[in-house]
């Protein structure tokens, strides 16, 4: 479902926004596709801070391996979607 | 939102992007507590390390440890000891399953033909002199014998007050032998009368080690802002030390709160089952260490708090790269 997709990027954005205090952005206006190790500068540290809070909230378990897959804010949502349709 | 792009050029833009991924998440082994020499501030005697377990003698028991390792996530295996050359078999086991780096006093040739692409540091302690009073002999007259010429090895020169002024001809020398060199600092971990720093020595030895980079730029692995960190102790205005440090051994770690960026970071006794506080002394004053490997990694976790300027992510990138490069991810 369309929406339910963009209900949780807004969200995925939300929580990188706050867990990683990024300044000058909201969630609305964080671009989905922006890659977030060239351009937004994360590492796999911010990845698995941003990661523990998306797994509780979701109920889900993000692989530490499958970090390298999680290169934008649409790319964990739909990891994240599809983790919650199995 | 700032973000890479926005502050960086084409050129730092192409730099950054060979080392944003690498994510190079390195732990430290003892591969012996023995080793053909005695130096005088060496951590691993000064704080009976050495004692702290018995060795693993069976080989077998080292494979299964490394391939653990492995499975842990380390993509980055440093061994030290005590000389690691004493126990070529044990090396050879990190060697073929993980990137390997082995810090050595360079008295014993490792055998290339075995060890093909291995990373090599060499220690040196200063000229001649420095090295007689504090090693017991002038080790850089074998080892530049041993390993001239070879491009996986570099000399990691432990600067102490004493080689102000004299950093150039060791520089020199090093290059003449066709070798790479790495500086960091003595934390004179024995007090050995003399090589303690001052504060006007630390600020003579950054101009130095900048003019050294300046001067030899295809041998000296380095970074101005690597020598800013390492003689003031500072950060973005933040300082090194314990509540800091991301050279810690994770499961040992009692700090609260625990700094929240950490790389899972282990350094093994050689039992392979002890644990040692951290990358160096476990006695040693973290207010005064001068760790260049943690320093290092003190920088390497707070990328993105250097994203406040295009200067300040730029030395991030130096330093990266420095790194990357004295482990062998890029080529020098
Ligand atoms: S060669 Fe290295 S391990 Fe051996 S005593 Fe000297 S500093 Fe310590
Ligand atoms: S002695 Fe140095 S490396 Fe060890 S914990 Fe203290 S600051 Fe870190």
């Amino acid at each position: 479902m369309p929406e339910e997709i963009d209900r949780i990027i807004l969200r995925v954005a939300q929580v990188m926004i706050h867990e990683l205090k990024l300044e000058d952005v909201t969630p609305e206006t964080f671009e989905p596709d922006v890659d977030l190790v060239d351009e937004v500068g994360i590492d796999s540290m911010d990845l698995a801070t941003v990661a523990l809070v998306l797994q509780d909230e979701y109920g889900i378990r993000i692989d530490e391996d499958d970090y390298p897959k999680l290169t934008t804010v649409r790319f964990i949502s739909e990891y994240i979607q599809k983790k919650m349709d199995k | 939102m700032k973000t890479v792009s926005s502050l960086l050029d084409e050129h730092w833009r192409e730099r950054y992007q060979k080392i944003s991924k690498l994510n190079i998440r390195s732990s430290i082994y003892d591969i012996t507590n023995q080793c053909n020499l005695r130096c005088k501030g060496c951590f691993f005697f000064s704080s009976g390390e050495h004692k702290a377990a018995s060795e693993e003698k069976d080989i077998k028991k080292w494979e299964t440890f490394v391939d653990s390792e492995k499975q842990r996530g380390v993509n980055l295996a440093i061994l030290i000891g005590g000389e690691p050359t004493l126990h070529l078999d044990r090396v050879e086991v990190f060697y073929k399953r993980l990137p390997t780096f082995c810090a050595t006093n360079g008295l014993i040739k490792v055998p290339r033909d075995k060890f093909p692409d291995m990373m090599l540091g060499i220690s040196l302690w200063g000229d001649e002199e420095d090295e007689k009073i504090l090693r017991g002999k002038d080790t850089f007259s074998i080892s530049s014998k041993n390993y001239e010429g070879d491009p996986h090895t570099y000399y990691l020169y432990t600067i102490t007050p004493r080689q102000i002024g004299k950093t150039d001809r060791i520089i020199g020398k090093i290059q003449d032998v066709g070798l790479k060199v790495h500086m960091q600092l003595l934390s004179n971990d024995e007090g050995v009368d003399g090589f303690f720093w001052k504060p006007k020595e630390l600020s003579k030895i950054r101009q130095e080690m900048d003019t050294m980079l300046d001067k030899y730029p295809n041998t000296v692995i380095s970074s101005k802002y690597y020598h800013e960190i390492i003689t003031t102790g500072m950060m973005l205005g933040w300082s090194f030390g314990w509540k800091e440090c991301p050279s810690v051994t994770e499961p040992l770690d009692t700090r609260d709160p625990k700094p929240k960026r950490l790389i899972h970071f282990i350094r093994w006794a050689s039992d392979l089952k002890a644990m040692h506080r951290c990358c160096t002394s476990e006695t040693r004053d973290c207010s005064t260490c001068k760790d260049g490997a943690a320093h290092m990694s003190w920088v390497m976790v707070n990328k993105r708090a250097h994203m406040r300027s295009a200067k300040d992510l730029q030395n991030w990138i130096e330093i990266y790269e420095m790194f990357a490069k004295l482990y062998q991810f890029i080529p020098w």
